[in-house]
């Protein structure tokens, strides 16, 4: 029983979390609500990976809306060519240009292409990018001010490309999400189940990473860097794998954003959008397997209710809500039900 | 051939997929079940919505918008409701961001049950709306310029289209015996599809575009941009900013050297309420509206006392509060026109369904939703309101798509 609790406890958790989302949230929540949740969830894939690279890997990303708009708008490109149908093109490229379709557009018709996009562009982009500034040894505030830098360059980009990207306005109004209609209820439905349980299986996969060598390698790099390197490997292929895999989630939870919320435009990408991922990570408890996702959960739903509730004042409410928590549990929200837990004989959560 | 705990691995990931599958089947060949209006019209109220940004970067334009609503309401209230019904409304913050006002609009529409949706300010946050409330059949009534190109059976426009504020003020230019021009924009749809018109219609006239620069939304730096006036000199500076960047634009303007003498600016975004924000004086300049503070009218008269008295003798008017304000009512008598608060009877009787405005009468074309207005020109004075200088004499026919000005040609450039 000890042994299981040590190893499997993680998983009951996981499990947990999968049935409420998969089971018993569609079946209590209005469709408004559940689609809501389904953007909650998609922040929460993001939130793992930064759990990962920040958390254990102590890569304080500030840039995750890089990856999770390069996925967003991958998918979001590709919804609208479904949406304008074979042989057509984006309305909004025959509003604001010429009426013709840049070249670069023409994979994303290919709803297999897409998919593969949504993996392999975030993969190449953070494996070019971390290969360069962790070879170089850049890392503490520096890396976060690079990554962040990074955010605000492509919100920038967007922005001032109106005729490729949409630019301020963005990508919406999609019909078709891979032949099913998008303002199907059922479908609705369909599209957060599969956000949903993504985020699951993302939580599986870093559980197993956390229990893996790479796992004890990650965290002993990233409380003793050097001590790693005279040990004979390499902490900036280490690091590096972890940033891959976290940028690769990002994009996938902002693929599924897209078609759930039915937009993706520069501010859900930009830096404020990269810190909001930061603090939801913060707020549940970086280090720790459940504490990202939960709390990038808790911050999607405290911005929703908050905002419905207090039109006017509800900024400051999630503002001291922050300071609170930070204040008073500095390792997450999530490190109370580890307090709680922890008669439970089981490993003990990294420390912060 | 597995080890025992890949084999677990692979066992935890097919009981996920097998979960997600089973939960995670869609509807492909249904049409999408119509959705059901849940709007209850049974009781002693009727139940609206308001959707402006109250937090972020836009509030503090829509706040304006959403007291002149509040107004708006509170009035048609006092005067016995809407066929008799008391308007309850109900109040969220877009957040000035897109994929909020998206979320809001929906939760308004269908949990909330409101007849109608007020609000909105950019283009972005339309264009994000445009689709949710499309797909519940509701209504949207959105009271700010904008660039056109646009008509939608579940959408209002009670703001100007493009024939309405910019081509007017380019017949005002022509008036003038302009003769070169210098655009500068805020880097988004609105500024860069203005400017289309404007190269385009110039050419028409024969004004000639010496220069035209962009500069992010959020960006206040605008010397360099300047600096190319000044060595351009040209007749008038045509503004298409958007907001607070219009402070940076017109400090580097005057610091420069550049006056209402030598090249006056139009802009189509400074009103009442900004002019005195600008932090320098910028009495002489110019602004394309369809109402000021200043139109002379029984109705702003009514307005313009009314809001003071409700939010402070200090606070102005403006055109985009004007049309929030007008939109409620024109809302009010669309509904009385079809006696009914269905959106599809509200649109069968709309064309025609008319307002005595602050600004002048309005009308709505049933066509295209939008509403004729009248196009003024307005010269600020020493106390920041605006001397009206040049009007449209009547009521401009809208026309989102510019089909009746042959010189437009939307794939060109």
């Amino acid at each position: 029983m000890k042994s299981f609790a040590r190893s499997y406890g993680p998983l009951v958790a996981i499990a947990v979390l999968a049935v409420l989302l998969l089971v018993v949230a569609p079946a209590v929540l209005s469709p408004f609500r559940l689609n809501n949740l389904g953007k909650y969830c998609c922040w929460a894939i993001a939130a793992v990976g930064i759990g990962l690279a920040w958390g254990r890997g102590g890569m304080l990303v500030m840039g995750q809306g890089v990856f999770f708009g390069i996925g967003g708008y991958a998918m979001a490109m590709h919804l609208k060519l479904e949406a304008a149908g074979p042989e057509g093109i984006p309305d909004f490229m025959l509003l604001y240009g010429d009426g013709t379709m840049p070249g670069w557009w023409e994979p994303f018709r290919s709803g297999a292409f897409t998919l593969f996009a949504i993996v392999a562009l975030p993969a190449i982009a953070a494996a070019i990018l971390g290969y360069a500034v962790f070879k170089r040894r850049v890392k503490g505030a520096y890396f976060a001010i690079l990554t962040q830098a990074l955010a605000v360059v492509f919100a920038t980009l967007l922005i001032a490309t109106i005729q490729e990207t949409g630019g301020f306005n963005g990508l919406n109004q999609f019909t078709f999400f891979f032949g099913y209609n998008l303002y199907d209820p059922v479908n609705k439905k369909m599209v957060y189940s599969i956000a949903a349980g993504l985020l699951v299986a993302c939580l599986v996969v870093v559980w197993q990473l956390y229990r893996s060598r790479f796992g004890e390698l990650l965290v002993a790099t990233r409380d003793a860097e050097e001590r790693v390197r005279f040990l004979g490997h390499d902490p900036a292929n280490v690091k590096l794998a972890a940033f891959v895999i976290a940028a690769v989630m990002a994009s996938i939870g902002g693929a599924m954003f897209a078609p759930i919320a039915g937009i993706i435009s520069p501010s859900d990408v930009d830096a404020t959008a990269s810190i909001f991922l930061i603090a939801g990570v913060a707020l549940g408890g970086r280090a720790l397997l459940l504490g990202p996702a939960l709390g990038a959960i808790a911050v999607g739903y405290g911005r929703s209710t908050l905002s419905e509730s207090f039109p006017d004042q509800w900024t400051y409410f999630l503002g001291a809500l922050f300071i609170a928590v930070i204040l008073l549990f500095p390792a997450g929200l999530a490190s109370l039900f580890g307090k709680a837990w922890s008669r439970l004989p089981r490993r003990k959560a990294a420390p912060a | 051939m597995f080890s025992p705990r890949t084999r677990h691995v692979i066992g935890t990931v097919v009981a996920l997929t097998a979960t997600i599958s089973l939960s995670a089947c869609g509807n492909k060949d249904g049409e999408g079940s119509a959705a059901e209006s849940c709007v209850d019209t049974s009781g002693d109220t009727i139940k609206l919505g308001f959707l402006n940004s109250t937090s972020g970067a836009m509030a503090i334009s829509e706040q304006t918008v959403r007291d002149s609503l509040t107004l708006a309401a509170e009035e048609i209230n006092a005067d016995g409701g809407i066929l008799g019904k008391e308007i309850e409304f109900v109040e969220e913050d877009g957040a000035s961001d897109p994929a909020i006002f998206a979320e809001k609009i929906d939760k308004l529409l269908t949990s909330d049950c409101v007849a109608a949706v007020f609000g909105g300010w950019t283009s972005a946050s339309r264009k994000a709306m445009l689709p949710v409330v499309e797909a519940n059949n509701g209504l949207l009534f959105y009271p700010v310029q904008y660039e056109g190109l646009e008509a939608s059976e579940n959408i209002y426009y009670t703001g100007a289209t493009t024939n309405q504020q910019i081509i007017p003020a380019m017949d005002f230019l022509a008036s003038e015996g302009v003769e070169t021009l210098f655009l500068a924009g805020s880097d988004y749809v609105f500024p860069r599809t203005a400017n289309k018109i404007i190269k385009q219609y110039a050419a028409d006239l024969g004004i000639e575009i010496v220069g035209e620069e962009y500069v992010p939304l959020d960006d206040d730096d605008w010397t360099t941009q300047v600096a190319k006036i000044v060595e351009a000199d040209p007749d008038f500076v045509f503004n298409t900013i958007n907001g607070s960047s219009n402070v940076g634009f017109i400090k580097a303007y005057y610091e420069q050297g550049l006056s209402p003498e030598t090249s006056p600016i139009i802009s189509v975004s400074i009103a009442e309420e900004e002019a005195p924000a600008m932090g320098k004086d910028v009495t002489g300049q110019y602004a394309a509206w369809n109402y000021f503070q200043s139109v002379e009218s029984p109705a702003n008269e009514v307005f313009i006392n009314a809001f003071k008295e409700r939010f402070g003798s200090d606070r102005p008017t403006s055109d985009p509060m004007e049309a929030a304000y007008t939109s409620l009512y024109l809302y009010k008598n669309l509904v009385e026109a079809a006696d009914s608060f269905a959106v599809d009877d509200i649109n069968e009787s709309a064309d025609g369904v008319s307002f005595d405005a602050p600004e002048g009468t309005v009308t709505i074309d049933g066509e295209n939703h939008h509403i004729a207005k009248t196009g003024l020109i307005g010269r600020i004075n020493s106390d920041n309101q605006f001397d009206i200088v040049w009007s449209s004499e009547e009521p401009i026919e809208p026309d989102p798509f510019l089909e009746g000005y042959d010189w437009w040609d939307p794939s060109a450039e």
